[in-house]
């Protein structure tokens, strides 16, 4: 099942290593559901540090145009919940050391049933969630079953946290932050690296956790950027637009998708790398 | 299912909720991204602090007089009541509110305190348009700018309130996502709110969202419950024995109902049944959903296996939302509030006899309200007394209900 703390392992790896980790965002099951497997195999050697899945929801609130669509081809292609689970089990038959942690929204969850899905996302080989909807004033509906099950609970640090709330919003997180640049949704704006900088030296006032870095990071120089400052740049709606770019008219991936998306995340990669 | 909570023991009090954990029962919360949660709560003490300022009061009580016009009458439905045969009827007339919905009683309410927090720019979703006129008027009268999230179906439908809108001042974005209904600007708008979170108030124009909105909106509007209360004794010199009212989100309903729970009154909320419970077109939450989240609250929704949302739908745009408010849904499991819910024909059927019986064009919304009424008047006694809330004008439908009746105009 579990072999050990993968995310642990990995920040430690890239501390080694000297350098930032890069972290990709693809929505489970977008375009369709073989392709997105393939894809998700082909992250870890293309350069994706930790792997970031989305579990698709008809109404992503936090997320931008990109992310929107890569929700509604997936939900058109059949992906659910259950689906998602399945391509994590399959992805860890031949990998056992990239970190996978789910991102969404709450209902899918809620639906499933909270402790049975957790049971069955540690079985499938999952390391932790991340979910938009659920502050630390809902701990009670996934969090807590969640972190005794063996999950990491990666929580989003955002611009409006001030120093009270950052305190409440650490409790209770583990694996690592996700610091949000800005406030807004994905894939839209982007911050200035230096006011990045700032904000992160607060944040690490009051956490060890390795803090990784996300929202309107689109090119290898925002990843380098990023680097400088964080322990792990997180990359999705650039993501999702070169899969998007590779559809053809009726919405079905091209050949060329998949090393058009491992190219990209290769290049990304390489803003940590030099 | 283990997701049901239907608990019929009765309480003490149906007036008690929300918590402190802005719950009633299993129902609301907070369910939003961590950048709103420190807005939510600067709300929720912003919003304590002005019911307890005499000031914030007072304005709210000057501007209801005397810019929306309540009282709004309670009105003895003679000749309908004649026509059915059976319980006296009344009707609520907040119709006869400036911008001809009880939406305003909320942007009132809303705008006041978002002045009071130094907010600069107001930003609402709408469906039929009626919250987004009343949001728009508001605006226009405290001169902040003001965008509207509305469905580009929706739009479509109600261009009478689109070209309201903009002649009050407001930016109309169209919202293309998901089906284009209110479900999908209320999406857009907290998309917007998240991005503008130092100097935007989201006016959110339903007894819905995360906590304080369910509670808020529902002290906004119960202004309707307690003045019926008081007509009653004054017409009646007692209670009524039915409340009615259409539920959407369910504010007009809980504005009517909330001064009455603790009361020996039967109360029935009346959903919109669209081609019928047993088709998958309508948009009767609490009658063919089950509890879920969605927009910062748990509460009944439309949805399928796998929790993905539904598209509701309703011949009336006000009402054609997948969830409904928290408290509706408290009050549901609880069996205080009955909820039926009412097809699109029906509600076309009632639309038409009110204008014939009592030359009052309703709105599409509370038509469906009072397709219940038609049922229930002819088996209750003379004696006994029905209260509708008329809660929006129909103006604005007339081209849905033109279209639906294949009239030309």
């Amino acid at each position: 099942m579990s072999s050990g703390d993968r995310i642990a392992s990995t920040f430690e790896r890239l501390r080694k290593e000297g350098r930032a980790g890069l972290v990709t965002f693809v929505t489970a099951g977008d375009p369709d559901p073989g392709t997105s497997q393939q894809l998700m195999e082909r992250l870890p050697a293309a350069g994706a540090d930790i792997i970031e899945l989305g579990m698709p929801f008809s109404d992503p609130m936090a997320d931008g145009p990109a992310i929107q669509a890569a929700n509604l081809r997936a939900l058109a292609s059949g992906a659910s919940l259950i689906g998602t689970l399945d391509m994590v089990r399959r992805f860890r038959q031949n990998n056992s050391d990239t970190p996978v942690i789910l991102m969404g929204y709450f209902n899918p969850i809620y639906q499933y049933g909270p402790s049975r899905f957790v049971t069955d996302a540690v079985a499938a080989g999952v390391d932790g969630l991340i979910m938009v909807d659920l502050p630390p004033e809902e701990d009670e509906e996934l969090c807590d079953p969640a972190r005794t099950g063996g999950l990491h609970w990666v929580r989003l640090v955002t611009p409006t946290s001030n120093e009270g709330r950052l305190k409440q919003v650490l409790q209770n997180t583990s694996g690592f932050i996700y610091y949000v640049s800005i406030a807004g949704i994905t894939g839209t704006r982007s911050a200035a690296a230096s006011s990045i900088g700032e904000a992160l030296t607060e944040v690490r006032k009051h956490t060890q956790l390795p803090i990784a870095v996300g929202f309107g990071i689109n090119t290898a120089e925002q990843v380098r950027e990023t680097g400088e400052v964080a322990d792990g740049a997180v990359v999705g709606s650039a993501i999702i637009r070169e899969i998007e770019n590779n559809l053809d008219e009726s919405g079905r991936a091209k050949p060329e998708l998949l090393d058009q998306v491992t190219g990209l995340v290769s290049t990304l990669s390489g803003g940590l790398r030099s | 299912m283990a997701l049901t909570t239907r608990n019929s023991e009765p309480l003490e009090s149906y007036r008690s909720g929300p918590d402190e954990h802005g719950r009633f029962g299993l129902f609301g919360g907070r369910f939003v991204a961590e950048t709103l949660m420190p807005l939510i709560l600067d709300l929720e003490t912003a919003y304590s602090e002005a019911q307890e300022s005499p000031e914030f009061q007072r304005d709210f009580d000057y501007y209801a007089a005397h810019y929306t016009g309540r009282p709004s009458p309670l009105y003895f439905a003679k000749s309908l009541t004649e026509s059915l045969g059976g319980a006296k009827i009344y009707f609520k007339r907040d119709e006869l509110n400036h911008t001809g919905s009880h939406k305003i009683n909320n942007t009132l309410g809303q705008i006041l305190l978002a002045k009071r927090m130094g907010k600069s720019r107001i930003i609402a979703e709408t469906g039929a348009g009626q919250h987004g006129v009343a949001t728009a008027t508001v605006c226009a009268l405290f001169d902040l700018p003001c965008v509207v999230y509305m469905g580009a179906t929706d739009i479509e439908r109600q261009a009478p309130n689109v070209f309201r809108m903009k002649l009050l001042g407001a930016e109309i974005v169209p919202v293309t996502s998901g089906t284009g209904t209110l479900k999908d600007a209320m999406n857009d708008a907290l998309r917007d709110w998240v991005a503008n979170v130092a100097d935007t108030f989201y006016i959110i124009g339903t007894v819905a969202g995360p906590h304080p909105y369910p509670a808020m909106v529902r002290d906004f509007q119960s202004i309707i419950g307690r003045e019926t209360k008081e007509q009653m004794f004054a017409a009646e010199g007692r209670l009524p024995d039915t409340l009615v009212a259409c539920i959407g989100g369910g504010s007009n309903a809980m504005g009517l109902f909330h001064p009455f729970l603790d009361d020996p009154v039967q109360i029935v909320g009346v959903e919109a049944g669209g081609y019928g419970l047993e088709t998958d077109k309508h948009a009767a939450s609490l009658t063919g959903g089950r509890p879920g989240v969605l927009h910062g609250n748990r509460t009944y929704l439309l949805q399928n296996e796998d929790g993905q949302i539904d598209d509701a739908h309703s011949i009336s745009a006000g009402l054609d939302y997948p969830g409904i408010g928290p408290e509706h849904a408290w009050l549901h499991d609880h069996g205080r509030v009955d909820y039926v819910s009412v097809t699109d024909s029906e509600a076309l059927e009632a639309f038409k006899l009110c204008c014939r019986a009592e030359g009052i064009i309703p709105a599409l919304e509370p038509a469906h309200a009072l397709a219940h009424v038609a049922k229930i008047a002819p088996t209750m006694d003379k004696e006994q007394i029905i209260v509708m809330n008329l809660c929006g004008r129909g103006d604005k439908d007339i081209f849905t209900v033109a279209d639906a009746l294949g009239v030309e105009i």
